[in-house]
């Protein structure tokens, strides 16, 4: 049968073999992805909710414990430790973190000379301040004789080692935190220069003073970039781990006063091989996560403000 | 608005004093790091009396395996995370930017739903896997992951940038008998520069910086990362040499900050674009 006998055929044959060959090249571009989403993100996720109900130490075969886990956590002096050592942590460091950036970008918004510099001064900690090197560089500069002392010395104070005393030692840790406003900060006038101009001179006509401009015009159209920057910080607060292990020396101490939740999982899971009970920890980690985070989306109608 | 002079200069006073202080805790470190340590204890000023290198030079083989060895793995490590990144991520991006295929719309959503989840959640399976593999104490985990484009953000990054390309390109090139390959390698990429460059120094620095990774997959000195070497040094030495662990941590900055200096418009378009994490 040759094609002439069907005008119409070819062309829609055609088509539904581009269709084919458009989805075969789709799943083939994706094909990487979709592996590593399987056997990486999918299956482990799955099967890290199966280990939370087991007790396991990887030498032997995980034995099924239905909620023990998750009630030695509602007991475990140390897990709540962690929680609170933890949301200590959020609680300060997010909040100041986020004043930090939107205070400097409103200063450096005004068009300041010499921006460029500035920017890159006090966006600098956020690139490095993740790393090894500057948490050693903090236990130094917080230590009996480090940097912080040698300052308030200066002035006739004698400081103690801030950092082996529990009720300061969170206290650097939130400094250090704090120290990365950086990147919000830029997040912050990406989003103040999207404010159109007129909106500051139909204010200024009616004679409003700097105070109520800022409350009046500023706060609510930079509401979705707070929001923006309050739930990544939030999220990434929450999973903390490199400052406060490496200070610590991995101890979470003194008395377990810097015991992030990152670390005791680490501890639980790769120091005493309680593979089943950090599986459980992970899945509360990440449900709180989920609650804090649904708990910001929800409040968002109140005080977030999008433009229609 | 016009602001007085002597406003202005107050201003520049105030963010002048900002930026010092915010900066002087890594120039006091690098002071220090040309500084023999009992004047690191006694001194406030970063600024060293020479630039006698003594620290670095015994810093550099303090440890039982010296540093060319943990900066080789650690730019190792960091290089394949950058090739796989890009591989998978921008092909991903392209499939979901511009092809069409069925169950897409469950990909994405699945796709930036991963973004949200914490790794530890993923993270004792993951080692498992790693185990049975007999991939433990290699490179393999920390690498092939990115091969797998286990970090969504970037073919987020992809999509968003792909999507921005106009359409009549590829029409045009469909019209000269181009599949979706030839589309992607010869209009795509050559237009991505930008996004390139923003995920490969992402990648390059995260996996740089990365410390919980190498802290769990790698065991032997002789495969440290600089990170790593870093945290054994400070177990190892104790007080006794300050200056060499600056030192060495001055040196493990350097890439991050070459890329600071060189690439600062990438990184600040990079974090303002999409807010970066951190």
């Amino acid at each position: 049968m040759t094609a002439l006998a069907e005008p119409g055929a070819p062309a829609l044959t055609q088509r539904a073999s581009r269709r084919i060959s458009d989805g075969l090249a789709g799943y083939l571009f994706l094909a990487p992805w979709l592996a590593g989403f399987f056997l990486l993100t999918l299956g482990p996720t799955l099967a890290s909710l199966y280990l939370s109900f087991t007790r396991y130490d990887l030498l032997n075969d995980p034995v099924w414990v239905g909620m023990r886990n998750y009630e030695r956590m509602t007991i475990d002096p140390r897990f709540w430790s962690a929680v609170e050592v933890t949301l200590t942590y959020v609680l300060w460091a997010v909040p100041l973190k986020l004043m930090f950036a939107l205070a400097l970008a409103m200063v450096l918004d005004k068009g300041i000379r010499g921006l460029t510099v500035y920017r890159a001064i006090f966006f600098l900690p956020s690139l490095l301040g993740g790393s090894v090197a500057i948490a050693v560089l903090w236990r130094q500069i917080f230590g009996a004789d480090g940097m912080v002392n040698k300052f308030l010395g200066l002035f006739g104070y004698a400081g103690t080692s801030w950092i082996s005393d529990p009720d300061t030692a969170l206290g650097a840790l939130i400094v250090l935190g704090v120290w990365q406003f950086g990147s919000p900060m830029i997040v912050f006038l990406a989003g103040l220069r999207q404010i159109p101009a007129d909106m500051y001179e139909a204010a200024q006509m009616d004679g409003a003073g700097k105070v109520r401009v800022f409350i009046r015009i500023t706060l609510p159209l930079l509401t979705p970039v707070i929001f923006f920057n309050l739930v990544l910080q939030t999220i990434n607060a929450f999973k903390a781990f490199t400052p406060a292990f490496i200070i610590s020396g991995g101890t979470g101490g003194p008395i377990d006063s810097t015991l992030f939740y990152t670390v005791y999982l680490y501890q639980e899971a790769f120091g005493f091989f309680r593979m089943g009970y950090a599986a459980a920890m992970a899945w509360a980690l990440l449900v709180a996560i989920g609650f804090f985070t649904a708990l910001q989306f929800m409040s968002a109608k109140l005080w977030v403000h999008y433009e229609e | 608005m016009k602001s007085s002079p002597a406003r202005r200069l107050a201003t520049h006073g105030l963010l002048a004093v900002a930026s010092l202080a915010m900066i002087y805790p890594v120039l006091w470190m690098i002071g220090s790091s040309f500084k023999p340590d009992e004047r690191i204890f006694t001194e406030l000023a970063p600024l060293p009396t020479s630039l006698d290198p003594f620290n670095y030079v015994n810093g550099w083989t303090a440890l039982p395996v010296s540093f060319d060895r943990f900066f080789l793995n650690s730019f190792l490590v960091a290089g394949l995370a950058v090739l796989g990144n890009l591989l998978a991520c921008s092909v991903a991006g392209y499939a979901f930017a511009r092809l069409n295929f069925p169950l897409k719309k469950l990909w994405f959503v699945l796709m930036m739903g991963t973004l949200m989840l914490p790794y530890h959640v993923t993270l004792i399976p993951q080692y498992v896997l790693f185990l049975k593999l007999d991939w433990i104490d290699t490179f393999l985990p920390l690498v092939i992951p990115k091969f797998l484009g286990a970090d969504a953000f970037f073919i987020f990054l992809f999509v968003q940038f792909f999507r921005g390309i106009p359409r009549e390109l590829d029409e045009a090139a469909i019209m000269d008998g181009c599949g979706p390959w030839r589309i992607f390698r010869r209009v795509m990429l050559p237009l991505s520069t930008p996004v390139i460059g923003t995920a490969a120094i992402f990648t390059f620095i995260w996996t740089w910086d990365d410390f919980f990774g190498p802290l769990i997959y790698l065991n032997d000195v002789s495969h440290y990362t600089v990170p790593l070497a870093l945290r054994s040094f400070t177990d190892s030495t104790s007080q006794s040499s300050w200056g060499q662990l600056f030192a060495m941590s001055t040196l493990s900055l350097a890439p991050v900050f070459v890329f600071f200096i060189f690439f600062q418009k990438f990184l600040i378009q990079g974090i303002a674009m999409s807010g970066l994490k951190r």
